[in-house]
């Protein structure tokens, strides 16, 4: 990962404490969607900006991401009245209401010593004021990432929620038929952009998960047939095989702090949770019964560790302690439930049930109370958290036919309060997806 | 993998194919876990007692076990074939094997490996109960990763529910 250098500040001394009209209550699903009009930033004709199509692509790369949201609706340029550069220092209210822009975009773009200057402003068009404004200043081509951050502003702005566009998401690519599947380590910004295999599919690679904290992420490979869980460094590309275990080590996750991981250890048939120091290297054992024990993810403080376990007869979901201690089954309906991962704001644990022969992707508070259920499918499984708890996203695989055709593996995404759903576009089938924090 | 079906086996398939042709018509589309008339020659309690996938280790010696839904415990038929490795390997000292533990699609990724786990060690506890040394004897899930019948229906699902033993030397 390249570093970059971000200089902001805000331009305008303008009260932020003003009350804005728009404002967007994001617990509610199934609002409309604001309206809100992206304009292109005016530039120079300078050579670097034009010959990439960057100014046009910036503007793009930020509608699509507040489109995706489901809380936006970016309005279509060729209604614009106003086009001047003016409106970057005081639009025509009345011109952006006219085509019912609730929120306005404007921008100015220059190169200033080989770097690229983004200077953005959000306009409340009804309250006729500046709700939002910041110079951003970058390598050029950190353009795509500027305008993540500049996305994520307009969302935290406007819905008073933590943006999550300026992020990652790490999966497994897969091809081939099912009976000799290749399936492959691979990353992409969330929108689908900078995508990259981080391993070549030779060894069966599955369930990657991101470091909250450092640019590494631990998986699950079969090299040399000895399914163990790795940990892969991004920037360097380094491979290591996580301690030296007696069996298969799988299910892996990091702790909040990044410096722990947390797995189950399979042995003479049973499966136990472990927990390995990365620093120390010293190995806890977590759980010890005879059922099995997996899925293990840990609340976003440190102290707690919700798991999957199958000990009273049916795979239910359970909470304990962060030493093992006061193990207790939470999930409460009828069907099995499996792969609970803890919220990032600490308050709903997202699972896969499995029910009636469907399969579901649902919340439930921390103590099993408050069950809703988001998506129902033939199969479907793996939720992984936005950075701000708004949103999950996991895999589906379509049902073969009688020949063993047709079978299909994708990523979806679904806001929390259930709607919004959308596929993710991948280069080949995909799975296991892990959606990392914000990138520092 | 590779496929090498004995001679005999082959004939089987296209017995079955044959057979199972005509019946098809009738087999629901839509079919969850129940079992479905036309398929119970051929599943029975979630069980395959078919030979279609099966190869041999060696003559009257087959290469796996079939396991019900979510479960490891070893059917009659299942224990009768692990016998037969048994009484293989004890024929044959110098032989070491690795079992392999399957689940169908139907399960999550991680829960598999685990279950896949358990009748691979189901599997090989029979055989140490049987006098087979466990240091000829590795295990390694696969979870649902292998399948050997890519469909989706109860037939596959339950072929695909296996334990299967392969030479490592």
């Amino acid at each position: 990962m390249k570093k970059i250098f971000i200089i902001l500040f805000f331009i305008l001394f303008s009260s932020k404490v003003s009350h804005a009209i728009i404002e967007i209550d994001i617990t509610e699903g199934n609002r409309e969607p604001l309206p809100i009009a992206i304009t292109e930033f005016f530039h120079d004709d300078n050579d670097e900006l034009l010959k990439n199509d960057i100014p046009n692509r910036i503007r793009k790369v930020i509608a699509d991401d507040l489109e995706r949201s489901g809380l936006f609706e970016s309005l279509d340029q060729k209604a614009f009245i106003q086009r001047n550069k003016a409106m970057h220092i005081s639009p025509r209210f009345a011109d952006w209401r006219l085509i019912k822009a609730q929120g306005l975009l404007t921008g100015d773009l220059s190169i200033e010593n080989e770097r690229l200057r983004v200077e953005f402003r959000l306009w409340d068009t009804l309250a006729e004021k500046e709700i939002e404004g910041l110079v951003l200043i970058t390598t050029i081509n950190n353009w795509r990432r500027i305008s993540h951050m500049i996305a994520d502003k307009i969302y935290e702005r406007l819905t008073g929620e933590e943006g999550y566009f300026d992020t990652r998401i790490v999966y497994v690519a897969e091809e081939g038929p099912k009976n000799k599947r290749i399936k492959k380590l691979a990353i992409m910004d969330q929108d689908g952009a900078n995508h990259k295999f981080l391993t070549s599919g030779k060894e069966l690679v599955l369930t990657p998960r991101f470091n909250p904290v450092r640019q590494e992420i631990t998986y699950l490979s079969y090299f040399k047939n000895l399914p163990r869980v790795y940990l892969l460094n991004i920037q360097n590309g380094i491979q290591e095989v996580v301690g030296d275990f007696p069996g298969m080590t799988f299910a892996p996750r990091f702790s909040p702090d990044g410096n722990k991981i947390i797995m189950s250890l399979a042995r003479d048939g049973n499966s136990d949770i472990y927990v390995m120091d990365m620093i120390s290297r010293v190995v806890e054992r977590l759980t010890d019964s005879q059922a099995i024990d997996t899925s293990p993810s840990y609340s976003p403080d440190g102290k707690k560790i919700t798991f999957n376990s199958d000990r009273g007869g049916s795979q239910q979901i359970y909470v304990m302690d962060s030493n093992g201690r006061n193990q207790k089954r939470i999930s409460k309906g009828t069907g099995n439930y499996a792969t609970p991962v803890w919220s990032p704001r600490g308050d709903l644990i997202a699972f896969t049930k499995n029910f009636q022969g469907q399969y579901f992707i649902g919340v439930m508070r921390t103590d099993g109370t408050g069950e809703r259920l988001l998506t129902e499918n033939w199969y479907q499984e793996a939720p992984s958290w936005s950075s701000n708890g708004r949103v999950l996203i996991f895999y589906r695989e379509t049902k073969a036919n009688d020949a063993g055709d047709g079978h299909s593996s994708s990523i979806w995404s679904i806001d929390l309060t259930g709607f919004n759903e959308r596929k993710l576009e991948t280069p080949l089938d995909a799975s296991d997806p892990s959606w990392s924090k914000l990138i520092q | 993998m590779s496929f090498k079906f004995e001679n005999f086996t082959k004939y089987l398939v296209i017995m079955f194919t044959a057979l199972f042709l005509a019946a098809c018509e009738t087999t629901p589309k839509d079919d969850a876990l129940s079992s479905a008339p036309s398929a119970a020659v051929e599943v029975v309690d979630g069980v395959y007692v078919g030979s279609e996938t099966v190869e041999m280790l060696a003559v009257d010696v087959p290469d796996r076990v079939f396991f019900a839904y979510d479960s490891y415990s070893l059917t009659n038929a299942a224990q009768d074939t692990l016998a037969k490795q048994a009484k293989w390997l004890k024929a044959n000292g110098s032989v070491t094997i690795a079992i392999e533990g399957h689940a169908d699609e139907r399960g999550t990724r991680e829960y598999n490996l685990a279950l896949g786990d358990r009748r691979a060690n189901a599997a090989k506890d029979y055989l140490m109960t049987q006098g087979i040394s466990s240091s000829r004897i590795t295990t390694i899930s696969f979870g649902k990763e292998r399948p050997v019948n890519n469909a989706s229906n109860n037939k596959a699902w339950a072929q695909n529910r296996r334990s299967v033993t392969v030479r490592t030397n």
